[in-house]
């Protein structure tokens, strides 16, 4: 490719990376700036010192109602809620995924097509029907019952990106398998979890980020002591005393989102990598 | 065996006993600075009656995120010991048959004799008292920075007119005249100070309270609207979206002159350090000294399975009502007790003012429910004017004639 | 039947086993979708107000709903966010994905500033997505501070342009993720075919119009249906950018049913309104999940 073409295809890709980066920027440089840096300034200039009182404020002693103990306790509860909800699903999803794709029995393509729907619905829907069978199950309210939700309405999701998967595993692969006399278990355990890693690593990360963010089933499925991070978050950019602390809210913000952009920085490239390994297929 | 048979009935124990500290759980949406604070005073006098105070706190567009977590909690058939319910929402939610009765509690604290009729009215649900009432909050009050009014030579407008030239004579400063929030809630609140003002208060109750239709349709009703938006170049353009205590803190630092809010803002403006009298002022929205727009805060209290959470849910029905909490909880809210005859010499000048008030316009029969904050209309009706009125506050091409037609049409939701 | 796994050969336990294994997820789904949906389905004809209730209603809120302008209004956002969303995503993940293909150094690096913002919750970037484009605060104070004093940009409190801005940040949102589907499928097509291409004599941009893109069809209609079902779904984005504001401006189905049903104490018709959101959603799925089926059945 000439040289000025190339000069091209690198400025554009660094602009649109400006254009991503800008909001996170923002974010940063607010959360390490005092109030008075940040009257003085405007929304881009640089810190003249940097603080990280507003983090510490906002990770153990900002209001978030009465209590105030800042982002701390939410963010445990949504630890406590995520890696159950995220393990669930997954496993639930590779299995099923593997049954649709290897295990096929009459109408098993509707069965799919069934559970795929799932994707798609609202979830306001569900609110408060969901609601109730909490109730009945006597989970409502708890950090159990948020598990369980998570992993309903991720199930879709998970069963398609394992489903569309293992359609690229060559059938033959299993057929000498089952000669040789392996079941179902077997099969599963031996060949065919082994050549997931790429696909797992899609849907944890999926998962995980779906999870970690929800807001909805946060606020509605939870109560004070099992409310997840989103709604402490929430909480707290609405406890507003009479001077908007917005160093505060920009590091709680960041707080909430740096699990999931860790994930990213770290293991984003096998998202990319797996999700070319077949996941998006068809 | 036996000492795991023993070290079992221990752990039971204490248990039970555990249990007996009263867990009550409130469901409110009391988050920002002085209303934080209000609610944290509620707690610790809850916990010195020996019950645990559940913080269930959902911040967010007044309420609307803590009304969804309500909605799912009751259906799920584990509603809080106690929810922010106010106005004809008591009534629907009596309606729904979810609501415990308070009467031993009303009873053995004399709720009849102290609480004046309005109030009463409002806390029964079918002649059973089922929400417990915490303050009286005027919404038709102006907050004023004297400062500013002094630099253009204005005193506090008490008529439209003067309330028009001084914003003028302020743009012609430099001042911003008038601090707006501009949220579904926030509009409402405005517009109806404005009917009131404009209007007078049997056209108010005609409108926002009967909903009658002629009256929805008026010549008045086209004044009112048109008043109504004649205050928007006296605001700023990115008053869109803006929370109301963000407004507030615009006149305590100077930025906007005025702001129409209910009392609550006082809050605020106390939390700053601010003197009422001096470094603000507090009058009556112009056209509506003699009338009374009034928002009773008050607490429903559902039908629990746990009978140990009940004895809590009584306490804290007891506690809301009683002296010294209406004293501090009002103190900090800057709303007045609900209590007839109550103290007032800790109160400063709105709070006095206010008081005052309440008493001479309840016998004059001028204190009428505020539409904005959900007293007067039940919500579905409510939502469809606060529609109307935002869409018409926004859009600069609707007419205050069509408005009006529109405002007609909602009034007819169910 | 060409799946080599002949269900006829199975013992009985193989047979029954995947079933079985599947079985609960299939409940779950049973129960909590389809359960579900007609539970929604059956409120909508009810009169139910602050709670469900079960008095029959007809069409009684069907009837209300259309005639509610805010709806309607609810409903062009939806056409005008959807189209600008999902067009807008789709060009520049794809542009991105073409020119991230070019054998960047940094790439990683680059790919994972694309993909960020996906990561995160609009509960999050909401607080710095109103700050930036408040124009008090934001761009166009900037602007200004720097001397371009006859700058506006107002659209967020414009109750004409307020839907744009949830564009923007909706675009900002997901634009990365469409760069991967469309990088992972670019990285997936056989280098000889290029090549090939390239010796015919054929230009760059030739080759990607006429033989790369063509080949990526099935991750077109993937995106797309991922696109649409954020689109429809889009509720945090409007809630924490605009609220559905000024006024009802930027309202969208999924902020109208959640308004009606929840905050108001309308739930029938925002049971009504949720159906026909279903109802929209069905329209698109069904017949992709039917070109799916029929197409996995042929392979």
């Amino acid at each position: 490719m000439p040289k000025f073409w190339r000069g091209v295809v690198y400025s554009a890709l660094l602009l649109a990376a400006l254009y991503y980066l800008l909001p996170l920027y923002v974010m940063v440089i607010t959360s390490v700036k005092t109030m008075d840096q940040i009257r003085a300034g405007n929304l881009l200039s640089f810190p003249t010192s940097i603080s990280f009182d507003a983090w510490s404020k906002a990770w153990s002693s900002a209001c978030t109602g009465v209590e105030c103990g800042g982002l701390k306790p939410f963010f445990w509860n949504s630890v406590r809620m995520v890696i159950p909800a995220v393990l669930i699903s997954t496993s639930l999803g590779a299995l099923n995924g593997y049954i649709l794709s290897k295990w096929r029995f009459p109408h098993s393509e509707l069965t799919f097509a069934l559970i795929l729907f799932g994707v798609f619905i609202p979830f306001q829907v569900v609110l408060l029907p969901m609601a109730q069978t909490l109730g009945w199950f006597g989970i409502a309210r708890s950090v159990t019952g948020l598990v369980f939700v998570h992993c309903v309405f991720g199930l879709a999701s998970t069963t398609l990106f394992f489903r569309n998967y293992y359609v690229g595993i060559p059938d033959e692969l299993i057929k000498a398998a089952r000669l040789d006399g392996a079941g179902f278990w077997r099969i599963f355990f031996r060949i065919v979890l082994p050549m997931s890693t790429p696909i797992v690593m899609v849907v944890l990360i999926w998962q995980f980020t779906q999870i970690w963010n929800d807001f909805l089933f946060g606020v509605v499925f939870s109560s004070g002591d099992s409310q997840p991070i989103t709604v402490g978050l929430n909480n707290l950019a609405n406890t507003s005393t009479t001077v908007k602390e917005y160093n505060v809210d920009m590091s709680a913000a960041l707080i909430a989102a740096l699990p999931t952009i860790l994930v990213y920085v770290f293991a984003g490239k096998y998202f990319v990598r797996g999700l070319t390994a077949g996941a998006v297929k068809g | 065996m036996q000492t795991l048979r023993i070290t079992l009935c221990a752990a039971a124990m204490t248990v039970a006993f555990a249990a007996n500290a009263a867990e009550v759980e409130v469901l409110h949406w009391w988050t920002s600075g002085g209303e934080a604070k209000a609610a944290g005073e509620l707690k610790k006098m809850l916990e010195a009656k020996g019950d645990k105070w559940k913080d269930f706190a959902v911040a967010g567009g007044a309420g609307e995120n803590a009304m969804t977590a309500l909605k799912t909690r009751v259906v799920s058939g584990n509603p809080p010991a106690a929810a922010q319910i106010k106005g004809p929402a008591i009534q629907e939610w009596g309606d729904e048959g979810v609501l415990t009765s308070l009467d031993d509690v009303a009873k053995a604290d004399g709720w009849d004799k102290v609480l004046p009729g309005v109030v009463i009215n409002t806390m029964k649900y079918k002649g059973h008292y089922v929400a417990a009432p915490v303050n009286v909050h005027r919404v038709n009050w102006l907050w004023v920075n004297p400062e500013l009014l002094k630099k253009v030579g204005a005193k506090a407008p008490t008529t439209w007119d003067a309330f028009f030239k001084t914003a003028e004579a302020l743009q012609k400063a430099g001042i911003q005249p008038v601090a707006y929030g501009g949220q579904p809630w926030q509009d409402a609140t405005v517009f109806e100070t404005v009917l009131l003002g404009v209007g007078g208060v049997d056209f108010y109750k005609k409108t926002l309270v009967n909903l009658d239709q002629g009256a929805l349709k008026s010549a008045t009703m086209v004044k009112v609207l048109e008043t109504y938006k004649k205050i928007k170049p006296l605001t700023d353009k990115n008053s869109a979206g803006r929370e109301w205590n963000l407004a507030t803190s615009m006149v305590i630092n100077g930025k906007a002159a005025m702001q129409f809010m209910g009392d609550w803002a006082k809050g605020e403006f106390l939390a700053a350090g601010k003197v009422p009298g001096k470094d603000f002022l507090c009058v009556a929205a112009p056209g509506t000294a003699n009338a009374y727009t009034f928002n009773i805060d008050s607490f429903a209290m559902f039908k629990l399975s746990n009978k140990d959470a009940e004895k809590g849910q009584k306490d804290l029905a007891s506690v809301l009502v009683s002296p010294q909490f209406q004293e501090i909880f009002n103190l900090n809210k800057g709303s007045i007790p609900v209590r007839l005859g109550a103290d007032m010499s800790k109160f400063d000048e709105c709070g006095k003012q206010s008081a005052k008030d309440f008493a001479a316009d309840s016998k004059s029969g001028t204190l009428v429910p505020s539409f904005a904050h959900g007293m007067a209309v039940h919500s579905a009706t409510q939502g469809a004017i606060y529609d109307v009125v935002s869409q018409f506050w926004n859009d600069d091409n609707m007419t205050a004639k069509a408005a009006a037609e529109k405002l007609a049409v909602a009034a007819k939701t169910m | 039947m060409s799946s080599p796994t002949q269900p006829a050969q199975y013992g009985f336990a193989e047979r029954w086993l995947p079933r079985l294994v599947l079985a609960p997820s299939f409940l779950l789904t049973l129960i909590f979708i389809y359960g579900f949906i007609t539970w929604n389905g059956y409120l909508s004809f009810t009169s139910s107000r602050l709670l469900p209730s079960f008095n029959w209603a007809g069409l009684t809120q069907y009837h209300a709903l259309f005639a509610l302008e805010r709806w309607w209004v609810a409903v062009k956002n939806l056409f005008i966010f959807g189209g600008l969303f999902i067009g807008g995503a789709m060009a520049i993940g794809i542009a991105l994905a073409i020119l991230l293909d070019q054998k960047i150094r940094a790439e990683g690096a680059l790919r994972t500033i694309y993909l960020y913002p996906m990561a995160l919750s609009f509960i999050v970037t909401g607080t710095a997505w109103k700050w930036m484009l408040n124009p008090g605060l934001g761009l166009e104070k900037l602007m200004h501070d720097w001397g371009f004093t006859n700058f506006t940009f107002d659209w967020l409190v414009n109750s004409d342009m307020s839907i744009y801005t949830v564009v923007i940040a909706g675009l900002w949102q997901s634009s990365g993720f469409v760069m991967a589907l469309f990088l992972a499928g670019l990285r997936g097509i056989d280098d000889s075919i290029i090549k090939a291409a390239q010796i015919d004599g054929a230009s760059l941009p030739r080759i990607y119009w006429k033989i790369i893109l063509p080949a990526l069809r099935p991750v077109f209609f993937s995106t797309l249906m991922i696109l649409s079902h954020i689109a429809i779904k889009s509720f945090d984005l409007v809630v924490a950018l605009t609220g559905g504001g000024p006024g009802f401006a930027s309202d969208v189905p999924a902020t109208f049913m959640y308004a009606m049903a929840f905050t108001r104490g309308q739930m029938g018709l925002g049971a009504a309104s949720a159906t026909m959101m279903l109802m929209t959603v069905a329209a698109m799925v069904v017949p992709y999940l039917y070109s799916e089926l029929r197409r996995s059945r042929n392979a």
